[in-house]
């Protein structure tokens, strides 16, 4: 079993606000989070799958391939985009970097061709605070 | 001879959200000269912001300034009205300048230089990116 990691970056805004709460209670969970005007980040998203390697290739899989199904399904819906306005995949749902992790492993999952398996999806917010999400 | 005089750097960051948008522009032109920054639900990033101080070492101290004054003053000037805000709605000098990195910084300087004893040279740097970056004064 060999593992994979391929990096990728995006731009967005979001905020943090719960609608089913008041202002008030939402700034005293989210604190400047929650500003209604938004805030943004620099995410870094790392994706790393498994698998045993190809004998013809030496690769586990073609790291090109996994970057292009990266950007047409995770980076294109959500570069420099309003993650709570803009993206369908994360209509409803509060945009926290966890929620956001598990978001993107749904999407990218159905588009590995099998025998290669996801691992994990770690996703930087900032450079001090990231999430790791593992399928399970 | 020997110059004295040394600089000292504090980094510091703050989150934002921002559009780039020219008001006077139809939104085909902007979108044509900004491309997916004018997104006009915004998008945002990590700012991190590198401000240079440069003078002569205090003999008593033996500091060209104290950086926990540094700090403070970076704090209460830039990251209180920037932290968490949207620069081109939260933030009234950009509301008719546009917040590219080029205008944060120069607004940054303006603002620290108001501050910062004119015996010290004054430089700050930008990132609005790991990989985009701007400087004021240019060199």
């Amino acid at each position: 079993m060999v593992y994979l990691t391929r990096i990728e970056h995006f731009n967005a805004a979001h905020k943090l606000y719960n609608p089913a709460w008041d202002r008030e209670k939402n700034e005293i969970v989210f604190g400047k989070c929650a500003n209604d005007n938004w805030h943004g980040h620099n995410y870094e998203l790392h994706v790393t799958i498994k698998g045993e390697i190809v004998e013809d290739t030496g690769f586990l899989f073609d790291v090109k391939i996994l970057s292009l199904l990266i950007n047409e399904f995770v980076i294109e819906k959500l570069d420099h985009k309003n993650l709570n306005l803009d993206v369908e995949f994360l209509k409803d749902k509060m945009c926290s970097t966890e929620n956001l992790a598990i978001a993107v492993w749904k999407q990218l999952q159905p588009h590995l061709p099998a025998p290669v398996k996801l691992h994990c999806v770690k996703l930087y917010e900032t450079p001090r605070i990231f999430v790791e999400y593992f399928g399970d | 001879m020997q110059s004295k005089k040394v600089s000292v750097y504090r980094r510091e960051h703050f989150n934002a959200a921002h559009r780039l948008h020219n008001p006077a522009w139809d939104a085909e032109k902007n979108f044509d000269v900004f491309g997916k920054c004018s997104n006009p639900n915004f998008h945002g990033h990590n700012y991190e912001i590198e401000v240079r101080i440069t003078g002569e070492t205090d003999p008593e101290t033996g500091f060209v300034i104290n950086l926990k004054v540094l700090r403070d003053i970076i704090k209460e000037t830039i990251l209180e009205k920037l932290d968490h805000k949207n620069l081109n709605l939260d933030v009234p000098e950009f509301k008719d300048v546009n917040p590219t990195v080029e205008n944060i910084v120069i607004f940054i300087f303006n603002a620290l230089r108001e501050k910062i004893d004119l015996k010290f040279e004054l430089h700050v740097r930008v990132y609005e990116t790991p990989r985009n970056f701007a400087e004021y004064p240019a060199s």
